[in-house]
C-alpha cells in the first residue's frame, strides 16, 4: 500500500478503496469535484476504519453509521445533480463528546451523561451541518474535558495510534488519535489549557487553539467558560485552515464570540516566513524538558531562520505562576459550570435516596469520576468564603500579567515558537497516580489560554522510537492566519511521516 | 413595654421587569401558562447552553434606579449565585453582587407622622427561578416557566421604624415602578414581592439589635401581619432575656406567626463569582440621557401639582397618586369639571373603597366621576345619593345623571317643603329637640337624620340644619 502525505497523483488513475482515508481534505474535495469519488464511498472507508481500528484505539464514544452514509448518499445526489457544494461538503469528521448534537448521544465521557442526547446542535455542528459536513459520530476524552491523558474517559481509555501503549494526551485525546489513525478526515476538539495541542503533539497531526472569542461555545458543555475553545485538528496545515474558515464567526448565542470579521484563513498561507520575527522565549526550555523535544524545537528555529525568519530569544518570566492561577481558575469555574448536573432533570440519578440531599450527593458521588471530583474540590474551595482572595482574585490578577507580558513580546516579535508540552506522548498509566505531575505537563499551553491567544500546534520532530513531538507557535489575538502561514511554510519544507502502530488493527478488518 | 422599643425595618423587594421575554433567551414570559411550555435549553440551563442578557432589562432596571434617585454605574457586571435547589437548573442565579447597576437612592415617604426619606441601598438585576409543584400522586414536580424571568432587586437601609412606614414606602415604591413602566407589580401574580428585615432595640440605642429575615411577602397584609408579630416576638425575648437569633423566617398567613427556617450557621456560602458567559455591562451617558427623557412624571411631580393647581392636600394628594389608574382617573375628572375638590374625597372616600387588593382595577370611568362630582358641587344630589349611585354604577358604564333624573333622585332645596319636615320632626321629636336646647348640641344629628328619612335620603343637610337651629334658638 501506498502512503500519500502530500498530495495524490493528479489526473492518475483512481485511488483506492485503502488509500482514502490517507488522503487530505483538499484531496477528497477535489476528487468529488471531479467525481472520481462519491461522498459515500468515503463514508464508508472511513467507517471501515474504524471497525478495523477502533476496538483497540477507542477514539469513539459513538459512531453513527447508519446517519452518515444517509447523509453521504443525499449529498451525492445533490452533487449530481449539478449543485456546486462547498469544500466541506460531504467529508467525514469526527466531534468530541463535549460538543452538542442534537439527538445524538453526547455524554462527555461521563457516566453522569451516559445516554444523554441533547436537544438542539451546538453552533459550530449547525454550521458544519449547514456545509453539508458529515458527521462519523462523537469522540472519546477525558471526563468533562478534565485530563491529559484521555484515560479519565468512563467508557475506556484512548490509545495513541503511533505506539498503543502510549496515551494520545487530552482532553482531546480521542480526536487527535481518530485524525492519526486515518478513522476521521478531521476532527473538532476543545481547548481550556491545552486540550487540542497537546494531543495533536502527542499523535503526530495539527491543531489550532484559536483566540478566545473566535468560535461559538454555543453547545460545548462548559468545563472552564472564559478559556475553552473549540478548535480544529486535522491531517495538514491547510485542512486546519479550512476547517477554521468554516467554525469561526460571530454567534448571537455566545456573548463572547466576537463581533469582527474573520477572514479566509487560507489566504496568505504561501507567503512564507521571510522577514517574520520569531521569539525564542527561554522559560520554555527550563529543566524538566526533556532533551529531545529540546533538540526538536531547536532544529525548528533553525529551519524557520533557514526560510528566512529572525529568532529571538525572550523571556515570559510570568510562566511559572500561569499553571497555579490556570488550575485555579479553571476549577473555580468548573465547579460551577459542572453544579447543574445534579440529579434531578437530566443525567445520572442516584437509585434509594431519602431526601434531595442524599440525592445530590449520592447521583454526583457516582456519576463523576475521580479527576472530576478533584477539579470541583478545588474550584469549590477556591470560591469560598474568606479564600475568594487569596485564590480566585489573586489568579485573576496573575491572568492580567501573563497577558500583558505575551502582548509587550508581541511589540517586537510576530510569533512565538516553544514546546507543547515538556514530553513526547508517555505510556499508558505512568501518571494516573500523581495527578500534579500530569498538571504540570500544561505549563507550556495553559498560559495561552489565560492570555486569550491563538495557538498552532504541529508536529516537527521524531524521538527515537519513533514518537512525534510537536511545536506551538503562538500569535498575537486573531493572527491565526500567521500561524497557518508560518505551519505551512514548515509543513512543506520539512515533510514528517510517522507510522501507524500495527498493533491497532484488529483481524476483521472488512475492507 | 413596646413603648420603650423601637422597631428597625430594612427590605429587599424582587419586581419582575415587564419585558415580553425572559431576561437570558427569547421565551415568553406570560404568566399562567401550561407548566414547561415557555423554556428552552438557556433557561433550563442544559448542558452548553449560554445566556445573552436581553438589553431591555438593562434599560428597565437603569429606570427603576433614575425613579428612585439612584447613581447609575457606567459599568457593572453579572455574577453567579451558587446553591443547589431542584427549581434552580444552572445550580447558579445569575444575579449582580459588588457591582450592582444601580446605588445610592432614596424614596421620599408621607405618613400620619410626616414626611420622611428612607434610603435605597442598591438596585441589581438577576434572574428568578423555577416553581415547585407538590402532586400528591407523582410527588414533587418543576415547572421551569419562571426561569429566567427578569427581576430587579431593591435593597433599602435600614430606615424605617414601623409597619406604617413599610406600607407607604412599598406603595410609593409600587407605585413609581409602575408610573416608569418597568413593572406591573401585580402582588397576586407574584410580581412585587418582599422580604423585611427586622431587629428591635430599645429607644435611644444607636446600634442594630440583632435582625430575621422573613422572606418572601406577597401581599401588603402579610407584610403588615409579619411585621406586627415579628417585632411583638422579638421585643417579648428580649424581655423575657433571651437573646433573639440570626435567622430567616417564613411567614404563615394561616397563623399570622412567623417561624425559623434556617439560623445564619447553616446559612450558605453562594460562592459569587463573575458569570464569565456574560460580558460586563456598560451604559453610556447617551443610554442615559434618552433613558431619563422617557421616564414619565412621577408621583411626587403629580403631587405637588395636584397641591398647587387643585388645592387638595399633600396627604390626600400622596394617597391619589399612589396608583397611577387612581392619578390618572383624577386628571381625567379634572379636564371635566371644576369641581376637583369633591373628586378627590369621591376618589379616597368611595373610590379607594372598592380597590380592595392592589391589583384590583378602578370600576368607574372618569366621565361618571366628574358628572357625580359636578352635581354634588352645584347641589343637585347630596353626599348620600352620591354613595349609593356609585355603588350601583361600578364596573358599569351606566350615566350617573340619567340614574338620578330617571329615579327622581336629585336634592331636596325646596324651603317651604323643608320648613314643613323640620316641623314634623320636631313635633314628633321632643326628646332631641330639649336636649339641644339644653346644650347637647349633638343632638340635632338625630334630628336632621329623622328629616333625611322623611325625604328619603334627597333632602339638603345642610338646609335642614340651618332650619332646624333657627327654630330651637
Amino acid at each position: 500500500m501506498r502512503v500519500r502525505h502530500i498530495a495524490y497523483p493528479k489526473g492518475g488513475k483512481r485511488t483506492t478503496m485503502s488509500e482514502i482515508t490517507t488522503l487530505a481534505i483538499t484531496e477528497l474535495a477535489e476528487l468529488l469535484r471531479a467525481k472520481e469519488l462519491s461522498s459515500a464511498e468515503i463514508t464508508k472507508a472511513y467507517l471501515d476504519e474504524i471497525k478495523a481500528k477502533d476496538g483497540i484505539i477507542g477514539a469513539y464514544i459513538s459512531v453513527f453509521e447508519e446517519a452518515a452514509l444517509l447523509k453521504a448518499e443525499e449529498i451525492d445526489k445533490m452533487r449530481a445533480s449539478g449543485v456546486d457544494m462547498p469544500v466541506l461538503s460531504g467529508i467525514p469528521a469526527g466531534i468530541k463528546d463535549n460538543i452538542c448534537t442534537k439527538g445524538m448521544k453526547t455524554t462527555c465521557a461521563s457516566k453522569m451523561l451516559d445516554g444523554f442526547a441533547p436537544p438542539y446542535d451546538a453552533t459550530v455542528i449547525e454550521k458544519l451541518k449547514q456545509l453539508d459536513a458529515i458527521v462519523l459520530g462523537k469522540l472519546n476524552m477525558d471526563e468533562f474535558a478534565m485530563g491529559s491523558t484521555s484515560e479519565n474517559s468512563y467508557y475506556r481509555p484512548v490509545r495513541n495510534p503511533r505506539c498503543v501503549d502510549s496515551v494520545p494526551g487530552g482532553s482531546s485525546g480521542g480526536s487527535a488519535a481518530a485524525v492519526a489513525a486515518n478513522e476521521a478526515a478531521y476532527a473538532l476538539g476543545s481547548d481550556t489549557g491545552g486540550s487540542i495541542r497537546q494531543p495533536a503533539a502527542f499523535c503526530g497531526v495539527v491543531g489550532m487553539k484559536p483566540t478566545y472569542g473566535t468560535v461559538s461555545r454555543y453547545g460545548l458543555v462548559a468545563f472552564a467558560s472564559s478559556l475553552d475553545q473549540i478548535g480544529p485538528i486535522t491531517k495538514n496545515v491547510r485542512d486546519n485552515a479550512l476547517v477554521l474558515n468554516a467554525i469561526a464567526g460571530h454567534d448571537p448565542r455566545d456573548t463572547t464570540s466576537v463581533n469582527r470579521h474573520f477572514g479566509d484563513f487560507t489566504s496568505g498561507l504561501e507567503e512564507g516566513v521571510r522577514g517574520l520575527k520569531i521569539a525564542l522565549p527561554r522559560e520554555f526550555f527550563a529543566d524538566g524538558v526533556s532533551s529531545e523535544v529540546k533538540a526538536g524545537i531547536l532544529a525548528a528555529a533553525s529551519a524557520f531562520e533557514e526560510l528566512g525568519a529572525g529568532i529571538i530569544e525572550v523571556s515570559l518570566s510570568t510562566l511559572e505562576y500561569a499553571l497555579p492561577a490556570y488550575y485555579v481558575i479553571s476549577s473555580a469555574e468548573a465547579s460551577s459550570n459542572l453544579a447543574r448536573f445534579d440529579g434531578i432533570r437530566y443525567g445520572h440519578r442516584a437509585v434509594n435516596s431519602d431526601s434531595i440531599e442524599e440525592l445530590y450527593i449520592n447521583s454526583r458521588s457516582e456519576g463523576f469520576g475521580s479527576e472530576v471530583k478533584r477539579r470541583i474540590m478545588l474550584g469549590t474551595f477556591a470560591l469560598s468564603a474568606g479564600y475568594y482572595d487569596a485564590y480566585y482574585k489573586k489568579a485573576l490578577q496573575v491572568r492580567t500579567l501573563v497577558a500583558g507580558e505575551f502582548n509587550a513580546i508581541f511589540e517586537k516579535c510576530d510569533l512565538i515558537l516553544s514546546p507543547v508540552a515538556p514530553t513526547p506522548a508517555y505510556k499508558i498509566g505512568e501518571k494516573v497516580s500523581d495527578p500534579l505531575e500530569m498538571y504540570m505537563g500544561d505549563a507550556f499551553t495553559v498560559p495561552v489560554n489565560i492570555a486569550g491567544l491563538p495557538a498552532l500546534s504541529l508536529p516537527c520532530a521524531k524521538t527515537t522510537e519513533g514518537l512525534p513531538i510537536g511545536m506551538q507557535l503562538i500569535a498575537k489575538p486573531f493572527d491565526e492566519a500567521l500561524l497557518y502561514r508560518a505551519g505551512y511554510a514548515f509543513e512543506q519544507t520539512h515533510p514528517i511521516r510517522f507510522d501507524i502502530d500495527r498493533r491497532c488493527v484488529s483481524h476483521d478488518r472488512g475492507i | 413595654m413596646t413603648g420603650e422599643y423601637e422597631v428597625v425595618i430594612g427590605l429587599e423587594i424582587h419586581c419582575e421587569l415587564k419585558t415580553k421575554t425572559k431576561i437570558f433567551c427569547s421565551c415568553p414570559t406570560d404568566f399562567g401558562a401550561e407548566p414547561n411550555t415557555q423554556c428552552c435549553p438557556v433557561c433550563m440551563g442544559l448542558p452548553g447552553a449560554l445566556p445573552v442578557l436581553n438589553r431591555l432589562i438593562v434599560e428597565y432596571a437603569v429606570k427603576a434606579g433614575l425613579a428612585t434617585n439612584c447613581t447609575i454605574a457606567s459599568r457593572s457586571k453579572q455574577d453567579r449565585k451558587n446553591y443547589f435547589y431542584p427549581d434552580l437548573p444552572k445550580a447558579y442565579q445569575i444575579s449582580q453582587y459588588d457591582l450592582p447597576l444601580c446605588e445610592h437612592g432614596y424614596l421620599n415617604i408621607e405618613t400620619g407622622s410626616g414626611a420622611k426619606r428612607i434610603g435605597i441601598t442598591r438596585i441589581h438585576i438577576e434572574e428568578d427561578a423555577g416553581k415547585l409543584v407538590h402532586d400528591d400522586r407523582l410527588g414533587t414536580l418543576v415547572d421551569m416557566n419562571r426561569c429566567g424571568v427578569p427581576l430587579i432587586e431593591i435593597v433599602t437601609e435600614p430606615d424605617l421604624r414601623s409597619a406604617e412606614e413599610v406600607r407607604a414606602f412599598l406603595q410609593k415604591l409600587r407605585a413609581i415602578l409602575i408610573y416608569t413602566g418597568v413593572s406591573d407589580c401585580k402582588m397576586n401574580k407574584g410580581e412585587f414581592r418582599c422580604d423585611v428585615n427586622l431587629s428591635v432595640r430599645k429607644k435611644g440605642e444607636s446600634t442594630l439589635g440583632v435582625r430575621t429575615e422573613i422572606k418572601n411577602l406577597n401581599s401588603f397584609s402579610f407584610i403588615m401581619s409579619a411585621i406586627e408579630y415579628e417585632s411583638k416576638r422579638q421585643i417579648d425575648m428580649l424581655e423575657s432575656g433571651d437573646p433573639v437569633i440570626q435567622e430567616t423566617r417564613r411567614f404563615d398567613p394561616a397563623t399570622g406567626k412567623t417561624y425559623s427556617m434556617r439560623t445564619k450557621e447553616n446559612a450558605d456560602d453562594y460562592r459569587y463569582f463573575p458569570d464569565p458567559d456574560l460580558a460586563p455591562i456598560e451604559v453610556t451617558g447617551d443610554m442615559l440621557r434618552d433613558w431619563r427623557a422617557s421616564i414619565p412624571k412621577l408621583p411626587d411631580e403629580r403631587k405637588a401639582e395636584y397641591v398647587s393647581q387643585y388645592g387638595i392636600t399633600a396627604y390626600d394628594a400622596e394617597m391619589i397618586v399612589s396608583r397611577i389608574e387612581v392619578a390618572d382617573l383624577f386628571e381625567r375628572c379634572a379636564a371635566l369639571t371644576t369641581h376637583t375638590k369633591i373628586v378627590a374625597n369621591l376618589i379616597i372616600t368611595e373610590v379607594f373603597r372598592l380597590l380592595e387588593n392592589d391589583d384590583a382595577e378602578v370600576p368607574f370611568s372618569p366621565e361618571q366621576i366628574a358628572s357625580l362630582a359636578e352635581m354634588l358641587g352645584t347641589g343637585r344630589i347630596n353626599t348620600g345619593t352620591a354613595k349609593q349611585v356609585l355603588k350601583e354604577i361600578a364596573g358599569t358604564e351606566l350615566d350617573p345623571e340619567t340614574i338620578v333624573k330617571e329615579r327622581g333622585l336629585e336634592q331636596v332645596s325646596d324651603m317651604a317643603l323643608l320648613e314643613k319636615v323640620v316641623q314634623e320632626v320636631l313635633e314628633e321629636n321632643p326628646k332631641p329637640a330639649n336636649d339641644y336646647r339644653s346644650g347637647k348640641t349633638a343632638a340635632i344629628q338625630a334630628l336632621i337624620g329623622k328629616a333625611m328619612a322623611k325625604t328619603n335620603g334627597r333632602g339638603n343637610a345642610v338646609i335642614i340644619g340651618q332650619l332646624l337651629k333657627k327654630q330651637l334658638s
